[in-house]
């Protein structure tokens, strides 16, 4: 029997069968908090018929245990389920660290089992370091991403949740060995909300798109987002937007990029008409590359551009499309 | 019957105005006017058309300093019919695990009530955490990101939650806690005679010692956080290769040269 030092608990999170890759994020972070404290790393999974074997991914990316539930309990996003065997689990296993994934889920999830174990949670970090005490310094922005704050928790366990795309996974090495252990969930019995049905599907995740099209007020009418669909399809990318183009209706939310919409960290971005204001900025200032065209230099948004154009998008963009058509009838 | 519904505001500061010390990390709060949370402003937006359609009973309740009463009053120009500061120097420094115990303790001490209503995030904290540490700390379920109200009578509510990759409609029925995002209104702006109505009423102002047997003291404020900010910075800005151009076909160039250099085309 090996013995550890601490232990870490890192929540995975499914999606159409499968792992959300946070899962594999949060585990090369586990691992990496792991090998510096001497502890352990268990995952756990909480789902309606996830197979043992699924359960091995979990472990090829760094996890010594996995912790499997099957239940009808949850099949869907019912938070009270989760957070009934979650805190049973922690109350038996007393973990000393507790990562979650900062989605949806996640962010609604966590808070209700940090309360119910009167611990401290810190929301979306961006970094998790551990320093000289052997204690986790988590770093996270706050004021609409101006300031980054490193915070300590007294209690235990540390929890926190991540954000997704800025911890990376390890390679998947298929010789680790670890074990998964089968639990049996319990029915809460207090009083919950009830799930009618699936209201309608996201149909585009603009967090995962490694190119964004972006377009704000400059684009003037919803007609723009034509012309910017055009230039990310040849670029296999998608659209997104700043706020004021979503309050107008001229395209749909899950378009939005920034702080009240969503964070995103493509290999590029490119911002057509849109001025950087704090708010837009705080979503996609991680981008790899930032492209912006705007007719005014004093926008902002050239503060954290790597390239710009000032002039009209207008102009500039079918230009764009016409030199990228002709780029590629030449290559065939 | 009319429900009766409490509202979770917080006064912050303007974040489009508001100054940071570069060297210290320092947030100097008196460089920007403070105001209403934006999103607490679709909070109380959606407990006002609540109590349009089926009647309410509106409290605004907030943990802040003195200057917080400014807020309050606010909320009674947006339709809230009570306001309550809880204000006390034991309660400053609090995080979002101490803030939410004390306004846990403050709903035990107004009794009965139906739904809290509460905002996605706050523009300065930027937890999100707050209204489902309430609601745990109520014993009371909780519904998060919801962008619609579908159905609200004296019984139940129906709204939309967004998930993931998925929105789902959810029933509630009371007392529940449903945080609100952005998308489920747009708030009005209050009239006038909202304005003046609401500068001559009172908010109420609850100390530490009014909550006195209702929740333990030791555990409000900055000593009773389990989680304290050990230090702030500005961030590092990434290095930007910042060429700007003001010629459109020298711009295009290097914009191509990039999507050349990334395998886009
Ligand atoms: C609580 C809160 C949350 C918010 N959340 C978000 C968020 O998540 N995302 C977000 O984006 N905003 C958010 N905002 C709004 C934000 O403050 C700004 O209002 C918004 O980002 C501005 O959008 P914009 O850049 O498209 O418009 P503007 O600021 O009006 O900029 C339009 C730009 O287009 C340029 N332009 C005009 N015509 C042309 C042309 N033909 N060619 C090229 N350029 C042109 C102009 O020079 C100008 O710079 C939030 C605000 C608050 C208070
Ligand atoms: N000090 C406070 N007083 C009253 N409500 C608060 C306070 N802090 C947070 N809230 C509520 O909780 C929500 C989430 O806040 P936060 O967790 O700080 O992002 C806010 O939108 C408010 O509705």
């Amino acid at each position: 029997m090996e013995s550890y030092r601490s232990k870490i608990f890192v929540l995975t999170e499914l999606r159409d069968g499968g792992f959300h890759p946070i899962s594999f994020e949060l585990l090369g972070k586990g691992r990496e908090i792991a090998e510096r404290l001497g502890g352990e790393l268990c995952a756990i999974v909480m789902g309606n018929q996830v197979g043992k074997d699924a359960c091995m991914e979990l472990i090829y990316y760094g996890a010594d245990k996995v912790f499997l539930y099957n239940s009808e309990l949850f099949s869907g996003p019912n938070i009270i389920n989760f957070k009934h065997n979650l805190v049973r689990l922690v109350e038996e296993e007393k973990p000393d660290i507790f990562l979650v994934g900062a989605t949806h889920f996640g962010r609604s999830l966590a808070p209700r089992v940090a309360a119910a174990l009167k611990t401290g949670l810190t929301a979306d970090c961006i970094d998790l370091e551990v320093d000289e005490k052997g204690e986790l310094i988590q770093i996270r922005p706050a004021f609409t991403g101006n300031i980054l704050a490193h915070i300590k928790t007294k209690t235990k366990p540390v929890m926190t949740t991540v954000r997704y795309k800025v911890m990376n996974a390890c390679p998947r090495n298929s010789k680790r060995r670890g074990a998964v252990i089968v639990k049996e969930a319990e029915e809460p019995r207090e009083r919950n909300v009830k799930f009618v049905g699936k209201y309608g599907t996201r149909k585009l995740n603009i967090a995962d798109a490694e190119v964004i099209v972006s377009g704000g007020r400059g684009l003037g009418s919803p007609d723009g987002f034509n012309l910017l669909k055009e230039l990310a399809d040849l670029l296999g990318g998608v659209v997104g937007s700043s706020r004021t183009p979503v309050d107008e209706g001229w395209i749909s939310k899950e378009h939005q990029v920034g702080f009240s919409g969503n964070t995103v960290k493509p290999k590029l971005y490119i911002a057509c008409g849109i001025s950087g204001s704090p708010q837009h900025l705080a979503g996609m200032k991680d981008s790899e590359t930032i492209i912006a065209i705007n007719v005014d230099p004093s926008a902002p948004i050239f503060k954290v551009a790597d390239y710009g154009i000032v002039g009209d998008l207008y102009e500039v963009i079918p230009l764009l499309i016409k030199e990228i058509k002709a780029r590629k009838v030449r290559k065939c | 019957m009319t429900l009766k519904i409490i509202v979770l505001i917080k006064q912050v500061p303007d974040i489009e105005k508001v100054r940071f010390d570069v060297e210290t990390g320092r947030i100097d709060r008196s460089s920007a006017p403070a105001e209403i949370n934006p999103f607490d402003l679709n909070a109380l937006e959606a407990a006002a058309q609540i109590k349009e359609k089926v009647g309410g009973y509106i409290i605004a309740l907030s943990m802040g300093p003195p200057q917080a009463v400014s807020s309050l009053k606010d909320a009674m120009a947006r339709g809230a019919d009570e306001a309550i500061l809880l204000e006390d120097k034991k309660f400053a420094g609090a995080d979002t695990w101490a803030t939410s115990y004390t306004l846990a303790g403050a709903i035990k001490k107004i009794g009965e009530y139906d739904i809290i209503l509460c905002g996605e995030k706050t523009v300065d904290g930027d937890t999100g955490q707050v209204g489902a540490e309430v609601a745990e700390q109520l014993s009371i379920p909780h519904v998060y990101y919801v962008s619609k109200i579908v159905d609200v009578s004296d019984k139940n509510i129906v709204v939309v939650s967004e998930m993931n990759d998925a929105s789902y409609t959810i029933e509630a029925t009371y007392p529940v806690l449903v945080s609100v995002t952005k998308d489920v209104n747009k708030p009005r702006l209050p009239t006038l005679k909202d304005k003046l109505r609401a500068m001559k009423s009172d908010v109420k102002v609850w100390h530490a010692a009014d909550l006195e047997g209702i929740i333990d003291l030791n555990c409000v404020g900055y000593f009773g956080s389990p989680t304290n900010v050990h230090k702030v910075v500005i961030p590092q800005e990434r290095f930007r290769e910042g060429k700007i151009f003001r010629s459109v076909n020298e711009g295009l160039e290097n914009i191509l040269n990039v999507l050349v250099k990334k395998r886009l085309i």
